[in-house]
């Protein structure tokens, strides 16, 4: 096992140190956008005067590097800085305190991590069924239409997923609500029903992948000779595929479900703009459309974490399925 | 009247009969019942500060529910008080005094009175202010508190319009010494009180059970608002029942609405409006002969067809819409006239002219369509206007007020002298035109103190003239606010035509049919 920690924290000093590049490109990414807060707050009403009052309360007119260090510092002290809008308020009342980044994404983080935990929940055991008995009855018509539904599914943009879904199951049959406005408080049953259709929406856009690639990995190993051993003992095809075939085909399994579960959290944002879900992407694009430099990097972090963690977690996990790796010579 | 349908014809047909015959009031509005509206113009940003607000979400939610201001354009554009009972002024319009109304209590308890007003007012002083009322406040240079309900104001120069401007959606009346605490938690006088409210994502209030409104106003038990930003999630939000009214349709796919018999529309022309402004200073524009000659280079009926596809009025030059009071209706129309363009081009001595046009949809919704028309119907003319599409970002730093001749749009202005104290006064920051003329100048600050109607109107309409026959800026037309309503909801038949969404108080002025 001290072969598995090792890689466990060779990874996580990886990962700090991916982080710390997308903060760089993020800072720089989201610098290098036309236009700032105070000019997008103004609007129409921005004299100079007013531009350059937010900008100095806001610490915009100091270098590039400056800020980037401020906030690098903030970040390391655990102080995720806070969102220029709420900034801006306080200064025009006079100081007081505000809601601060981590404040402001805690609950929408919370929302979007339901969001994604219904839809693994539905998504997972779906796409490895549907890959396990697509291997199963390979070449089939079940086989083929699998593959073209799933596939199809995934070749359409999300927002047309959503739409789709919403004329069958809110438009003219209506089973459930278009819109997913949950909220604290609500009770799960309501929340559970309100995040059902960006749920299913986003279980279409991602099954094709992983059941894919369950079918792949099992017709893989189905030309190996203890298959064919297992098959001439005369086991029935299933138990030949889910006893044998399957917990070797485990690791790109694994892989390939991590990989979108980690798409289910940072890839969600058109999805939650077209159900109005109020997660962390709805989140990153209002901050985006006002430029609220704290909360978009914020976000971006967060998105960039879940993959490093998650993809951590796949290679971990499929270490500890192969034997070969859990115990090495 | 658009998008009004067979059965809204024949119900507001018969409903005007009754009035006719009985002159009561149209309906008995049934209390109670709960009333969800999907609005656009919600933000992360949002909050209680209504010097802050500047989209539909939050006027709605703030002046439209749980705030309540000193006075309040009802639906048909006549000036009520609210907060303040009445008012009087002396001759000069210059010294205004408020009698406030008793018995209003703050949603915590407290008991409003004159120090509330004076107060709340401010909040939009000092240097640091970033409020939009800050040049409405700072022209009152004394605020005296007669009594506990008596507030007098001193304005720096006459102003006969000062109690429109207390109707402000910026200048909402905070309880005094605890200004910080209301603007956190939402207490206001208003109908409403907060229920709960996250920003950018929804706002709930229930019904203050002993308002002073009494049962005139504020007909259901609970209002909850969503934000809902995108267009299509909002359609789709009214359509599956979700949200009982939504704003700013999508014209698009009005046809979808309008043939779903459970919907209604609503079409009012208001004064928000589209301009093409250019620098009255800067060459050649400053050759009133080629700002004549490009007022007859524009199909403005053309511009309402395809930019907003039927939905709006044609416009002549002046930002008065029919949302005011002293809106000029009479004036010669400006049509597209080639030889007329080409007369005027000769009296600038010129035989064609080259222009550089910068628009971009951050303007309005169109924009850039709007600079090609324009380009096509003015080249007949020998006007060659080459059409620059600029980048939204930044539009209104870069572009706006620094390109000689861009896009533009204004949403507004309760009053005649409000809209051109905005846009259209000698030194006024956003005078997008950079507009100088010393005939029209005097006439408006007389207009300004002038207290007798007849004598302003005149003054009025002579302004509305000088801007359609010399003035800087194309106003081919006036956008209609187009929102829609599920029937479960009975609004009444004039809706306020200053804001969307009945100047935003619908909570207070629609209940459940």
């Amino acid at each position: 096992m001290g072969n598995v920690l090792t890689i466990v924290l060779q990874r996580l000093a990886f990962g700090l140190i991916t982080l710390l590049i997308v903060s760089m490109v993020i800072f720089i990414a989201v610098n290098l956008l036309p236009g700032d807060f105070a000019e997008l707050i103004l609007g129409q009403g921005a004299t100079p005067e007013a531009v350059a009052s937010i900008r100095h309360d806001l610490g915009l007119d100091q270098s590039l590097v400056t800020r980037y260090f401020g906030w690098l510092g903030g970040m390391l002290t655990g102080n995720l800085g806070t969102s220029f809008a709420q900034l801006n308020f306080q200064t025009n009342l006079g100081g007081g305190g505000g809601v601060t980044v981590a404040e402001q994404i805690a609950p929408r983080f919370a929302n979007t991590m339901f969001l994604a935990s219904v839809t693994a929940m539905i998504a997972v055991p779906i796409a490895v069924t549907l890959g396990i008995l697509a291997a199963l009855y390979r070449n089939t018509v079940f086989d083929r239409a699998t593959n073209i539904l799933t596939l199809s599914s995934i070749s359409s943009p999300e927002f047309f997923m959503a739409y789709i879904l919403i004329l069958f199951l809110s438009v003219l049959n209506p089973i459930l609500p278009s819109l997913s406005n949950i909220y604290d408080g609500m009770a799960f049953g309501e929340r559970l029903e309100k995040t059902l259709l960006p749920a299913l929406t986003l279980t279409l856009v991602v099954t094709a992948h992983m059941m894919r690639m369950t079918r792949a990995a099992i017709i893989n190993l189905l030309a190996s000779p203890y298959i064919e051993m297992a098959r001439l003992k005369g086991m029935s095809p299933m138990r030949v595929i889910v006893k044998h075939a399957l917990p070797n085909a485990l690791a790109p399994i694994i892989n390939v479900i991590a990989l979108n579960l980690a798409y289910l959290v940072t890839g969600v944002v058109v999805v939650e703009v077209v159900f109005v879900y109020p997660g962390i992407g709805q989140l990153f694009v209002d901050s985006v459309k006002i430029r609220d430099i704290p909360v978009v990097q914020a976000c971006c972090l967060i998105f960039a974490a879940a993959y490093i963690l998650l993809n951590l977690t796949a290679d971990i996990l499929s270490t500890l399925s192969n034997p070969r790796l859990r115990h090495p010579k | 009247m658009y998008g009004l349908s067979r059965r809204g014809l024949m119900k507001s047909g018969a409903a005007a009969g009754v009035l006719g015959l009985t002159g009561m009031p149209l309906r008995a509005a049934t209390m109670g019942g709960k009333f969800t509206a999907g609005l656009s113009g919600a933000n992360t940003s949002d909050s209680w500060d209504s010097r802050t607000h500047s989209d539909l979400f939050m006027i709605a939610s703030a002046q439209g529910a749980v705030f309540d201001s000193l006075t309040e354009v009802a639906a048909d554009g006549s000036l009520r008080g609210e907060l303040a009972e009445s008012w009087e002024a002396t001759s000069d319009a210059k010294t205004w005094t408020f009698n406030l109304r008793s018995g209003v209590n703050f949603h915590n308890g407290k008991a409003f009175g004159a120090d509330d007003v004076i107060e709340s007012l401010q909040m939009h002083l000092g240097e640091e202010s970033k409020s939009a009322a800050k040049p409405i406040v700072e022209a009152i240079t004394e605020m005296k508190k007669l009594s506990e309900t008596q507030v007098q104001f001193t304005l720096a120069a006459g102003n006969a319009d000062f109690p429109y401007l207390m109707s402000d959606y910026h200048i909402c009346i905070y309880p005094a010494g605890m200004i910080e605490e209301a603007i956190e938690k939402g207490i206001g006088t208003g109908l409403y009180s907060v229920v709960a409210f996250d920003p950018g994502v929804r706002m709930v209030a229930k019904r203050v059970a002993d308002h002073y409104k009494g049962d005139t106003a504020g007909f259901f038990e609970e209002i909850e608002y969503i934000a809902i930003n995108d267009n299509t999630a909002r359609m789709n939000a009214l359509m599956t029942g979700q949200v009982d009214a939504i704003n700013r349709i999508d014209f698009k796919t009005e046809a979808l609405l309008k043939a779903n018999p459970a919907l209604r529309i609503q079409e009012v022309t208001g004064n928000q409006h589209y301009i093409f402004p250019m620098l009255t200073d800067v060459a050649p524009f400053s050759d009133v002969n080629v700002r004549k000659a490009l007022k007859y280079g524009i199909n403005r009926q053309e511009m309402v067809d395809k930019i907003l596809q039927g939905h709006g009025m044609v416009g002549n030059d002046s930002p008065i819409g029919p949302a005011n009071q002293y809106f000029n209706a009479d004036m010669e129309q400006l049509e597209l006239d080639a030889d007329k363009a080409k007369y005027y081009l000769g009296q600038a001595g010129l035989t064609s002219l080259d222009i550089d046009l910068s628009v971009s949809n951050a303007a309005f919704e169109g924009a850039v369509d709007g600079g090609q028309l324009y380009q096509a119907s003015a080249a007949n003319a020998g006007i060659n206007i080459n059409v620059i599409q600029e980048p939204a970002d930044g539009y209104w730093s870069n572009v706006w007020m620094k390109k000689p001749w861009c896009a533009s749009y204004w949403s507004g202005r309760a009053t005649e002298d409000w809209m051109f104290a905005t846009a259209y006064e000698k030194g006024a920051p956003w005078n997008d035109s950079n507009w100088d003329h010393p005939h029209r100048q005097s006439l408006l600050i007389d207009a300004r103190a002038e207290l007798d109607s007849d004598k302003r109107r005149g003054q009025y309409y002579e302004m509305q003239q000088i801007l359609r026959d010399e003035g800087g800026v194309i106003l081919p037309m006036f956008a209609n606010n187009v929102q829609a309503v599920n029937n479960r909801i009975s609004s009444p038949e004039t809706i306020g035509n200053l804001w969307q969404m009945d100047n935003a108080r619908m909570a207070e002025r629609w209940s459940v049919a």
